[in-house]
């Protein structure tokens, strides 16, 4: 394939000599700026007729029913073969992505460990809050002081009465929490020590695909997916084109893969199968390129693997989605499932029961000891950091600093979190501190010297470090989000409220997940996240 | 945590008096970052860069250029008296006399700008926005020494207040301040800034023969004070036979790059030492700001270096059709005269009024590099063309903008 850059080379080498050795005969009076016009006339014809030959060679090979995106048919080597790194040897039967946009924030306070045997959580609650797309004042069928086995309904939505939102541990309901307007904010359950599973008759796999819609909606498992656009429980109706599975978090301080797939390498590949009886295409799985996968993931059936080798948020699956098959518009339908969420779902169809236990990274520097923890759905916060904080000035965080919900002790880890973040909260003063900051901030800026020590392990705060003011600094979003999209177009479309424009910009593609990296790099300190929602929130009222 | 309480004591009433109460919120989140914490809504951890920290990053190397322009103001000024010759000779005069020419520019820009600034906000009730901290520090490097302090004012006013304010404040404005103001005195007071006679402090009002009249302040409180110190002072004299203060521009223009050679040397070009406004001549300073701008991301690499792109290819185009001196001028010293590079550094990639996309920043610079040559070499009146061409430029950067992003959507709507 490097035979036509080969003779290029030597042509224009040629080419040159011929012009020095014409320009000596012809003596000092010769216009160099005429001659370099020549020369350039004569390299632009020579490449005219390169580049139409190689089109034609393309047309061909189009013609003759090869994919020409995938195999290079033309006279040159793609420019991706010549200028980036060389697929690692893991990934070179599959797609891969090497993504250069995004920023790794290196915080402090990572989990290494799993604390086995002490779990000592006793209270977990599932929230409404945490499905978007349901009203906020669900039929609750449960009523202090029952008892549940994991599995049970806890409640549904009045307008949607067929998906049940179940108990994630046996126990006793020792609470229902209203929040703003009587709408139910938590059901408690006080675990039993020893967990009791309501038994399911599981569908077998060929089953119809209403049959198995009605068991997910039955058993709860339902609530453990994703639909996206807009990030709502999927409607029972709309097939979803493709099903997406990032199998690894880019996030700060996120839990690591083979902690989470530790013993749950069956479960997650049942979750996979049962996943791909449920779409029209394809169940999709997004693998961190950067190191040799595990054989559970790499070698999986019924999914097609995907490699994205970069910083966050390369572990987005929204990013991934955009790799691999763009969400189109507003009304196309996807799901996405998290990786934990998937396991679950194995689970039930291995085991015939609703098992919510999962991994939670409690990461953060104001913890003495940042670990993994097993526990269920839904844990309560303040038993998971019970006796680990370090610091009573402090924000706890379900999920990741990016894109986590601000908690109280009593509050409850989010139903699809798999973390708790705990950070200082940054309510100083600091003097001159835009100017010569005494303690090291995370920035992209090179205005901090950060970029001369790119391992250095931050221990943030959470000031906003300056005042909100309007879009002035361009191309930072760009720098950090690897999609084709312009994210302040659509910021300011979204303010507008100008609903063609946004899905034109791509709105449907994005969660809050995957514009969180933009609205913390953001100079102006503009609530990205907020105004997405907004504007997600505006077109899905239009459909 | 000292001067933290003061601060705190002496917050002005915010109702009964919201332009004060908006000037201590200015000078009190300039000395104390704010305690605010994120919402919990959004991220939760915020970078460390803001507006303030931005716009201080593009007035640093403006603040060493304004050393230099200072004393190239006074070294111009006693080369036209024949005093002084050497680069060092009198070089706390040179310096005195140019900071007694610059430091009132300075202060009455900031002073005008930031005032209209402070009371918009107090207005609008908002905090006062960073936009001017560059603006008040380009604008009195953009302007000839002996610019009357009123004009100056008027312009400063004209171009926050018509240029900004009126489109919503800083963020929002179509054109760069700094320029607008300069736009204004241009084709307001043009004999303030045009012709040989302006670029060269001191002599813009004498008669032939007349000597220098230095003033009050210099004559009654300087001299008395350099007296006082036994240094040398200032002493009236009259202009050397034969002195031109025309700029190497101006010569080009009218008699070609030969002619340029016969008055200044290309090192005297390269390192600034030729008539001109204040801060525009100092080329390894501007470079080196340019680069620093370039590693710190503050500025747009791809603006500059399009820019460049486009004023050499134009330049080479019109040698080879040269029809004027201007034409004949070999392209690569365009860039040795003139304020090319500080308007590529500074005043180009001003991020509000550039194009925001970054396929539009290519086309947005090889315009403004295009037509800046263009102007130089056609306009009769004026050979500089920066200033026009970036402003012609900021009108168009959001159509730019708006066909790359349309080109976006348009994939996107084709995909479907």
């Amino acid at each position: 394939m490097n035979k036509g850059l080969k003779f290029l080379i030597v042509l224009a080498l040629q080419l040159t000599m011929i012009t020095s050795a014409s320009a000596q005969s012809a003596g000092g009076s010769t216009n160099g700026f005429v001659i370099g016009l020549i020369v350039l006339g004569v390299l632009l014809l020579v490449w005219a007729i390169i580049a139409i030959t190689d089109n034609l060679l393309q047309i061909e090979a189009g013609k003759a029913g090869i994919d020409t995106e995938k195999n290079n048919m033309g006279l040159f080597p793609s420019v991706k073969s010549v200028f980036s790194k060389n697929t690692p040897a893991f990934a070179q039967n599959d797609h891969f992505v090497r993504l250069n946009k995004g920023y790794n924030l290196r915080l402090e306070g990572e989990a290494e460990k799993v604390d086995e045997g002490n779990a000592h959580v006793t209270r977990f609650a599932v929230s409404p809050y945490d499905f978007r797309g349901i009203s906020p004042i669900p039929k609750v069928v449960v009523e202090v002081g029952d008892e549940v086995k994991a599995g049970d309904v806890l409640f549904f939505d009045k307008k949607n009465p067929d998906v049940k939102y179940t108990a994630p541990v046996s126990g006793e309901i020792v609470d229902i929490t209203r929040g703003a307007k009587r709408s139910i904010s938590n059901v408690v359950v006080l675990a039993d020590k020893e967990q009791q599973y309501a038994q399911f008759d599981v569908p077998s796999l060929d089953a119809s695909r209403e049959e198995l819609v009605d068991f997910l909606q039955a058993s709860g498992a339902w609530s453990l997916l994703n639909q996206r656009p807009f990030d709502i429980i999927p409607s029972a109706t709309a097939i979803p084109r493709n099903i997406f599975i990032s199998t690894f978090d880019t996030a700060p301080l996120a839990p690591s893969t083979h902690i989470l797939l530790d013993g749950n390498e069956e479960a997650f590949a049942k979750g996979v199968e049962v996943l791909s009886k449920l779409t029209s295409g394809k169940v999709h799985l997004g693998l961190d390129g950067k190191s040799t996968p595990s054989a559970a993931l790499s070698g999986i059936n019924n999914a097609e693997i995907h490699y994205f080798s970069g910083p966050h948020p390369a572990g987005n699956v929204g990013i991934q989605i955009h790799h691999i098959d763009p969400i189109k518009l507003c009304d196309d339908v996807v799901w996405t499932v998290d990786f934990q969420d998937a396991i679950i779902l194995g689970r039930l169809f291995k085991d015939g029961v609703y098992n919510t236990s999962k991994v939670v990274a409690v990461t953060g520097a104001e913890l003495n000891e940042p670990k993994y923890v097993k526990t269920y759905t839904g844990a309560n916060i303040g038993e998971l950091v019970k006796d680990n904080l370090a610091n009573d000035h402090i924000r706890l965080i379900s999920g990741d600093v990016y894109s986590g919900d601000k908690k109280s002790e009593d509050d409850f880890l989010g139903f699809r979190d798999n973390q708790i973040t705990v950070v200082e909260e940054g309510d100083n003063y600091e003097m001159f501190g835009w100017l010569l900051p005494i303690s090291p901030r995370p920035s992209i800026s090179n205005t901090f010297p950060n970029f001369l020590y790119p391992n250095f392990k931050f221990r943030a705060d959470t000031n906003t470090h300056g005042e909100k003011r309007a879009f002035v600094v361009t191309g930072q979003y760009e720098k950090v989000l690897p999609m084709d999209i312009y994210p302040q177009a659509l910021m300011k479309s979204i303010l507008t409220q100008d609903m063609e424009r946004m899905e034109g910009l791509g709105i449907a593609e994005l969660s809050e997940e995957d514009i969180a990296i933009c609205e913390f790099v953001c100079t102006s300190k503009t609530p990205m996240q907020q105004i997405l929602r907004d504007g997600l929130d505006m077109m899905r009222e239009q459909l | 945590m000292g001067l933290l309480d003061v601060f705190k004591k002496i917050e002005p009433d915010k109702k009964k008096s919201p332009v004060l109460h908006t000037f201590y919120d200015a000078v009190f989140t300039f000395a104390f970052s704010p305690d605010e914490v994120t919402t919990g809504k959004g991220v939760h951890v915020r970078d460390g860069m803001d507006l303030k920290r931005t716009m201080i990053h593009v007035v640093l190397p403006l603040g060493i250029l304004v050393l230099l322009g200072a004393y190239n103001i006074g070294h111009q000024h006693f080369l036209a008296q024949g005093a002084y010759g050497g680069v060092l000779e009198g070089f706390g005069l040179k310096f005195l006399y140019g900071f007694i020419k610059l430091l009132p520019l300075i202060i009455v820009a900031n002073v005008v700008g930031l005032g209209i600034e402070i009371i918009t906000a107090a207005r609008k009730g908002h905090a006062v926005e960073e936009g001017f901290i560059v603006s008040g520090a380009l604008i009195p490097l953009i302007m000839p020494p002996d610019l009357p302090l009123w004009i100056l004012a008027v312009s400063v006013a004209f171009a926050v207040i018509i240029g900004k304010e009126a489109f919503g404040g800083t963020g929002m404005n179509i054109w760069n301040i700094a320029l607008l103001s300069r736009v204004f005195v241009f084709f307001a007071y043009p004999t303030t800034i045009a012709g040989d006679n302006v670029w060269v402090a001191g002599y813009e009002k004498l008669a032939p023969g007349e000597s220098t009249d230095y003033g009050f302040f210099i004559n009654k409180i300087v001299n008395p004070v350099l007296d006082l110190f036994g240094s040398a002072k200032f002493e009236a004299a009259t202009i050397i036979d034969g002195f031109s203060g025309a700029t190497p521009l101006s010569i080009a223009a009218k008699e070609g790059w030969d002619a340029v050679l016969m008055q200044y040397s290309e090192a005297q070009m390269f390192w600034g030492l030729i008539p001109g406004s204040n801060g525009e001549m100092f080329k390894p300073l501007i470079i080196l700001g340019a680069i620093f701008l370039i590693i710190t991301g503050i500025a747009s690499w791809r603006i500059m270096l399009s820019m460049i792109i486009g004023a050499a290819v134009t330049a080479m185009l019109l040698n080879a059709w040269g029809a004027s001196p201007m034409m004949d001028v070999p392209w690569f010293f365009q860039f040795y005269m003139g304020s090319f590079l500080f308007a590529m550094a500074f005043m180009a990639t001003d991020p509000v009024t550039a194009s925001s996309t970054n396929t539009g920043k290519w086309i947005y610079g090889i315009i403004i590099g295009s037509v800046g040559m263009i102007i130089r070499a056609i306009n009769p009146a004026y050979p500089e063309g920066w200033m026009l061409s970036i402003l012609f430029a900021n009108t168009f950067a959001a159509t730019i903008d708006h066909y790359v992003v349309q080109a976006n959507i348009t994939k996107r709507l084709k995909r479907a």
